[in-house]
């Protein structure tokens, strides 16, 4: 037995938000009397952060402290439609509402300000402190608390906003396919390097080196998290994953966690990575969503290191012992590669 | 583990003095997470709270006989049968709330299942263990049908038909069986390469599984209405979902969710909430409808399989000339989202690469299989591993370096993409440079010379006069006129340059909504980085013209001189227009049938 080194490589890029637009997201923002600023959504939060991210787009466009924002969703009584969390529209569609709603509360709170200082509101400015004062003199300012007691109690006006997000629907020539599918994208490249067992067929990633280009990273360490996960749920997919192990015949198919086979913490493959930020125009902050695409290098470069390695293309997924251990009898034995740059 | 942010690279592009964004705050929910105290839907357990069990095929394909429930009426504790016909309005299909698709799938399914583990029967029970064994106790006559499991047997010439809203087992993009992409000649391309390069790829179904499972739990309120606390990935898809199955007024649901235990694509096909409602309007007591991790696996969707052939046409070099692509997702036995993986797929295709000439046929296939639906990736996860392993196969096939051969092909700002738009906003040669030196994989000077933001030509950036085809008319595969799924020869051709408008987020209505301009954190003008900046240096081997449009087919590509620059970026107009109501310039082929008006019509409006 025989344990062969591979290393594969794959890059890919990410269309964000729903295909072909016509998903439009909305978000409200309104201030309590004291000045604090509640975010009212329909987004869902499945654990990738979106409460956190759309708080912190909305702290940045009021001007204000993050920890006197708050984000409540998903109510259908109080939130606003939005389509839902998928196609990596999040941070796309709903931060831009929120941005948008954020933007247009924020100029009643400048007004408001205005007012009480006795100056036109294009002369003030937000320290992102919890403070609006005169462009150029700080001292002469208003606490985002008075300001809003004050539009509350004596001005008679809301500090409160309204967004909406929609890139228009548009549909696909049938002859030629022309078509807007979206309208910026994530990228991405990756390096595995893995082990082939030529007995057993098992295969051990032992390294992943990546790029992972998100436009901004709004929040790094969500992008971290995401990144570390998505790689390795990209792992499980390339090597364990499927419903239906003998696709299309649908006998073995796994019923709990028992039979569907996921690498456990045991398998967690060191992972160093790289962030690049191409901001993208119409983009919150020019954040696109790091969060679907993260998986996606990662199953052809494993398929890739395999093939490195022991000289097996597998071409069908999941990348099981079994077909490795067939495709080397197939082959009359281990055919390892050229040795990669950088082994 | 480490990571780094590159802030050396696009620095120029981005203003990275901002308050709040960019910095590694704590997630505003994180402690009740780690403390176990946020609620998610299961943890609104309402006092007399009742339970409801599905009972489900067996078979791929049947025709249920009869049904005999006297047993399992019977038991202690059965508070109600459900059966089909207490489905007020018991069709649809999922993408009915934005026009697409036809509706052809029942909440549970009279009198024929077309997957094993489909629904004919619901049973409500005061407790989970009673209805489970009242659903072991109903006896069923089956007559089981002839199935098909594989897409291209699916496909064939006298398969059992999966659907009957689609009788041919192919969803339909009018007036075809599958969607086709169109760009250039391969044809001409194929001739001219040096090496072809084929191959074909499968992924079979792969599970979301979150922790939670997918369920809901439904309760009357007051007014008239039912509360739904749900685990969904879209409130408002669930809810007109419901809204449509019920055939209730929207404003009669009050849907709370927002925290969910993952979902990862899995809870988008709102089927538990419609069920656990009509369980509340029939007992008028709360009800919870909650997969167990068995229907989670093999009953809830999958992430669909697929199956991809590759045939690429390239030049010594690397260069890759011409793509072509057949591309089957497996729908299962009803559309649920894989229309859409279609589109999605086609307009990932060639791929982050500038290849002249590109055709591919990628068609929804019904099978007997449980129905697919979106997963992380959706319609984009097998199309990558398909093309990124036959990336490598075309390394292989002209010795060249698998990095360089992806930065020699590779996307740049301006180049014009299969799919009739501008690249913008490019970054995988960035990438590529970035990982190989992480992991050491050292590359030439000229590949780590080369930027997305350079390289473009004004052969790259135009649209080259294109080869069309009819085949595979709606009903003509099955019929036996298709001699194959693949792109058939071109019949007649396109001009080049023929291009429609690029589609861009609507403007702001009113201009307080609109960000000030110095606030929006990046530095790009509108349409992009200047474009201007990208003919003074070319991709590599600018001086052949048969880099970027090769074939006997290269017209005038000239009569549209630079690169088009992408559509306006709608963020941030420095004044916002005033917007025009939107008219399209010809009917949606998607089925969109009436722009403008809201795609989330209440139930009783819709009627």
């Amino acid at each position: 037995m025989t344990r062969h080194s591979g290393r594969g490589f794959a890059c890919i890029n990410y269309p964000i938000g729903m295909n072909l637009g016509g998903d439009p997201a909305q978000a409200l923002v309104h201030s309590t009397p004291d000045g604090k600023f509640m975010v009212t959504l329909s987004a869902i939060d499945l654990g990738q952060g979106m409460k956190s991210v759309t708080r912190q787009i909305a702290a940045e466009a009021l001007g204000v402290p993050l920890a006197d924002v708050y984000v409540d969703t998903a109510d259908s009584d109080t939130g606003p439609h939005d389509m839902g969390s998928f196609a990596s529209r999040g941070t796309h569609r709903v931060g831009n509402a929120v941005i948008r709603a954020a933007s247009e509360a924020r100029a009643q709170m400048m007004e408001a300000a205005a007012e009480e200082l006795e100056v036109s509101a294009q002369d003030l400015d937000t320290d992102g402190a919890g403070n609006i004062h005169v462009k150029g003199a700080p001292s002469r300012q208003i606490t985002v608390a008075d300001t809003a007691i004050a539009a509350q109690f004596k001005q008679g006006r809301t500090l409160s906003g309204r967004g909406i997000f929609l890139i228009e629907p548009s549909g696909v020539d049938p002859d030629t396919g022309e078509m807007s599918p979206v309208t910026t994208y994530a990228h991405a490249a990756l390096i595995v390097d893995l082990d082939v067992d030529d007995e057993t067929g098992e295969v051990e990633v032992t390294q992943i080196n990546s790029a992972y280009e998100v436009g901004r990273a709004l929040n790094p360490k969500l992008v971290e998290q995401q990144l570390i996960g998505g790689a390795w749920m990209g792992v499980s997919h390339a090597l364990y994953e499927t419903t239906e192990p003998y696709y299309p015949d649908r006998s073995h198919g796994p019923e709990d966690f028992n039979t569907y086979l996921m690498p456990g913490p045991g398998e967690i493959v060191p992972h160093d990575i790289a962030v690049l930020e191409r901001p993208a125009a119409d983009a919150p902050y020019g954040g696109k969503g790091p969060g679907e695409m993260c998986a996606n290098p990662v199953l052809p470069a494993v398929a890739n290191a395999v093939y490195n390695a022991v000289g097996v293309r597998v071409d069908k997924l999941p990348i099981t012992p079994e077909k490795i251990l067939r495709g080397i009898r197939t082959n009359g034995g281990a055919r390892p590669g050229p040795r990669r740059p950088g082994v | 583990m480490s990571i780094e942010f590159r802030k050396d690279l696009f620095a120029d592009e981005r203003d990275d003095n901002l308050n709040e964004i960019g910095k590694p705050k704590l997630r505003q929910d994180i402690e009740g997470h780690v403390t176990g105290r946020t609620a998610y839907y299961d943890d609104h357990l309402f006092d007399g709270l009742l339970h409801m069990r599905c009972l489900r095929s067996p078979h791929h394909h049947a025709r249920v006989r009869s049904v005999d429930v006297a047993e399992a009426e019977r038991m202690a504790g059965v508070r109600r049968v459900v059966r089909p016909a207490d489905v007020p309005s018991n069709l649809n299909t999922l993408l009915s709330l934005i026009g697409f698709g036809k509706d052809d799938e029942q909440l549970l399914s009279d009198p024929v299942v077309r997957y094993r583990g489909e629904p004919i029967l619901a049973i409500i029970a005061d407790t989970e263990a009673i209805a489970r064994s009242a659903c072991a106790a109903v006896r069923v006559d089956w007559e089981v049908l002839p199935h098909v499991l594989d897409v291209e047997e699916a496909i064939a010439p006298g398969a059992p038909s999966v659907n009957p809203a689609y009788p041919d087992n192919t969803f339909t993009y009018a007036p075809y069986d599958h969607v086709k992409l169109r760009f250039g000649d391969v044809a001409a391309g194929f001739a001219q390469a040096d090496h072809i390069v084929e191959a074909e790829y499968e992924m079979s179904p792969i599970e979301q599984a979150p922790m939670e499972t997918c369920g809901a739990i439904a309760a009357p309120e007051t007014a008239d209405r039912f509360v739904c606390h749900t685990g969904t990935q879209a409130l408002f898809f669930s809810l007109g979902t419901t809204a449509k199955l019920l055939d209730i007024a929207s404003s009669r649901l009050h849907f709370i969710g927002g925290t969910v235990g993952g979902g990862f694509g899995g809870k988008v096909d709102s089927i538990t909430e419609p069920m656990a409602v009509l369980g509340a309007m029939l007992t008028g007591r709360p009800v919870k409808f909650q997969w167990d991790r068995m229907e989670e696996m093999q009953v809830g969707a999958p992430r669909g399989a697929e199956r991809w052939r590759i045939k690429d046409g390239v030049m010594a070099d690397g260069r890759i000339v011409a793509r072509q692509f057949t591309g089957f997702f497996d729908a299962g036995a009803y559309t649920r989202l894989s229309s859409y993986a279609g589109h999605k797929g086609t307009g990932h295709l060639p791929g982050p690469y500038t290849i002249p000439n590109v055709a591919s046929n990628v068609f929804c296939v019904f099978t007997n299989r449980t129905p697919a639906t979106a997963m992380r990736g959706f319609g984009i996860t097998g199309v990558d591993f398909a093309l990124e392993c036959h990336m490598d196969r075309v390394a292989e096939a002209v010795g060249v370096d698998p990095v360089s051969l992806r930065i020699l092909n590779a996307y740049r700002d301006g180049d014009m993409k299969a799919h009739r738009r501008s690249a913008k906003n490019c970054a995988l040669v960035e990438c590529c440079q970035v990982a190989a030196g992480k992991a050491g994989w050292g590359l030439s000077a000229q590949d780590m010379a080369a930027s997305s933001l350079t390289g473009t030509t004004a052969a790259r950036a135009a649209i080259p006069e294109t080869a069309l085809d009819d085949e595979g008319q709606e009903g003509a595969r099955r019929a036996g006129r298709c001699a194959s799924a693949d792109p058939a020869p071109g019949t007649r051709r396109l001009p080049a340059g023929v291009q429609g408008r690029a589609m861009a987020a609507v403007p702001v209505q009113r201009p307080d909504m609109q960000i000030l301009a110095e606030r929006i954190g990046h530095k790009i003008p509108e349409g992009g980085p200047a474009p201007a900046a990208a003919p003074t240096a070319p991709a590599r081997l600018p001086n052949d013209p048969a880099a970027a449009a090769p074939g006997p087919a290269l017209p005038a590509a000239a009569a549209d001189p630079a690169p088009v620059p992408p559509a306006a970026a709608p963020t941030p107009p420095a004044v916002p227009e005033p917007t025009a109501p939107y008219a399209p310039e010809k009917p949606f082929s998607r089925g969109v049938k009436r722009p403008g008006v809201s795609r989330f019509l209440s139930g009783s409006r819709r009627r």
